[in-house]
């Protein structure tokens, strides 16, 4: 669906990505994890055409294109939700910048809130939501840019335990209920094997795939029985080693 | 109440009781500094001579204030949008305040004439810069994430600005209106000094000319009160404005 080939960019100087390359399936679940600082937002800004490349193709089945800008929908770090809008509204804007009408979004709004345990909340403003409920409507205004591919950059890193644990299952749901291929960045162990048909572990800076994994198990998965607990050693040795002393 | 409220009322009549104690113990005459009370006699029993002035000022600063918004809003974001509009304009906006109201007056009073036009004017002149300013300032707090996240949606400049940039900006613009309408007066009042019919400024000039300095002083407790007025209202809409805020 999406390769990425020779992506490149330095900092003053210094490579922050070296000669990237990556095939994303799709309905695939590709998963890269990495020691901190090793690129994996900048990745993300490049794909989106936020920051620049210096070198490398991207190609959108088959044809090359600049950036995923209107290919791919891009959820990050913190929800961004805006405080002055009610949780409706901060969903719909994707489609309502679009120009769709108001009763369709509607409609689709309130669907994707029923999938995603937020009915009943549609007027509340953000600041009226747990830290779950905001994730959950910024996945639901990710799902209103109707992209097939989704970029997900540690969408849960600012979640407690619990909580996070919830959500993974809602991120289960892009690839399942909504047929999405997705690429997520992370760096929870974890969070990766339960999510991940393809788990990529990444070198410091610059960055690079140094081991892959083809995770097969079905999903909903028990991360507690084999191969996962070897798997898990595995990454977790070699990000320890990536990350250096 | 809350007892943080009953402070300024509190040292309010603490200055007034020193005041007046001084002017009656001290047997300061009326005419170089009144007491506290005499001034409220003067400011309520003159009611009659006061508000028909009183009105002309504050019909001058709300003027002023619109004809400040009309210019500030769009002036802040084209700045804001064009950057080279900006840079351009930054020390021109600098430079008019570094003019003192006072050498503007004469000038606006010969181009404008003895009417509202000069005094609207000034008290623009004083009100449109921390407006300006303020929410220009607003709009580039914008936090980087949400102007990318509005970028990616493909938002346009018009729809960027009516749903990121103008709410982001609301609290700054609130904040450099507040600071405008307390200085507003300023402007309204140095323009009656300089040449004026009608105005609390025309009055304070008239008055302290034939001595009455307990009428100056009521003018000014009027004025006072009208820019405190003026700031509360402001507070109003902006809670209405702001209503999504969290209270601090």
């Amino acid at each position: 669906m999406f390769n990425i080939r020779d992506l490149t960019k330095r900092f003053s100087g210094q490579p922050v990505i070296e000669s990237f390359d990556l095939a994303v399936p799709v309905n695939g679940f590709t998963v890269l994890i990495g020691p901190s600082g090793c690129g994996k937002s900048t990745f993300f800004d490049l794909l989106m055409g936020i920051v620049t490349m210096d070198r490398g193709c991207l190609a959108w089945q088959g044809k090359e294109v600049p950036d995923l800008r209107g290919l791919a929908a891009y959820m990050q770090q913190r929800d961004l939700l805006l405080p002055w809008l009610s949780l409706l509204k901060n969903a719909a804007l994707p489609a309502e910048l679009a120009g769709m009408a108001s009763a369709q979004i509607r409609t689709t709004v309130r669907g994707l809130f029923r999938i995603l345990k937020l009915e009943g909340f549609e007027t509340y403003l953000p600041a009226m939501v747990s830290g779950g409920m905001r994730q959950r409507c910024a996945l639901a205004r990710t799902l209103m840019f109707a992209r097939d591919l989704v970029l997900l950059d540690e969408p849960l890193s600012a979640l407690d335990a619990i909580t996070r644990r919830q959500l993974q299952s809602y991120l289960l749901l892009l690839q399942t209920e909504f047929n999405k291929s997705i690429l997520m960045v992370t760096h929870d162990v974890e969070e990766a094997l339960l999510l991940a048909d393809d788990l990529l572990v990444l070198t410091a800076a610059p960055m690079r795939i140094c081991e892959r994994f083809r995770l097969e198990a079905p999903k909903p998965r028990d991360i507690t029985r084999p191969p996962f607990p070897e798997i898990k050693a595995q990454v977790l040795a070699r990000l320890e080693k990536e990350a250096g002393p | 109440m809350k007892t943080v409220h009953l402070i300024a009322p509190a040292l309010l009549l603490v200055v007034c009781g020193l005041w007046e104690a001084a002017c009656r113990m001290g047997g300061i005459p009326d005419f170089i500094l009144p007491p506290p009370t005499r001034i409220l006699v003067v400011a309520v029993g003159q009611v009659d001579v006061l508000l028909p002035h009183a009105t002309t000022t504050l019909v001058e600063i709300l003027a002023g204030i619109g004809l400040s918004l009309a210019v500030a809003i769009p002036l802040a974001v084209v700045m804001h949008t064009r950057p080279v509009i900006e840079r351009a304009l930054a020390p021109f906006l600098i430079a008019s305040q570094a003019v003192p109201v006072f050498a503007l007056a004469p000038l606006l009073v010969v181009w404008l004439g003895y009417g509202l036009a000069s005094k609207v004017l000034m008290a623009a002149v004083i009100i449109f810069f921390p407006i300006t300013i303020s929410l220009l300032e607003g709009f580039k707090s914008c936090d980087r994430d949400y102007r990318i996240l509005f970028e990616l949606m493909g938002a346009g400049p018009l729809q960027a600005l009516r749903r990121l940039y103008w709410p982001w900006a609301l609290p700054y613009f609130f904040a450099g209106l507040k600071v405008g309408v307390s200085v507003a007066t300023i402007g309204a009042v140095i323009g009656e000094w300089v040449g004026a019919q009608q105005g609390l400024g025309y009055l304070m000039i008239q008055a302290n000319a034939r001595l009455k300095v307990d009428l100056v002083f009521a003018a000014i407790l009027w004025l006072s009160l009208m820019g405190v007025g003026l700031w509360g209202l402001v507070g109003v809409i902006e809670k209405r404005c702001l209503w999504w805020r969290k209270p601090a």
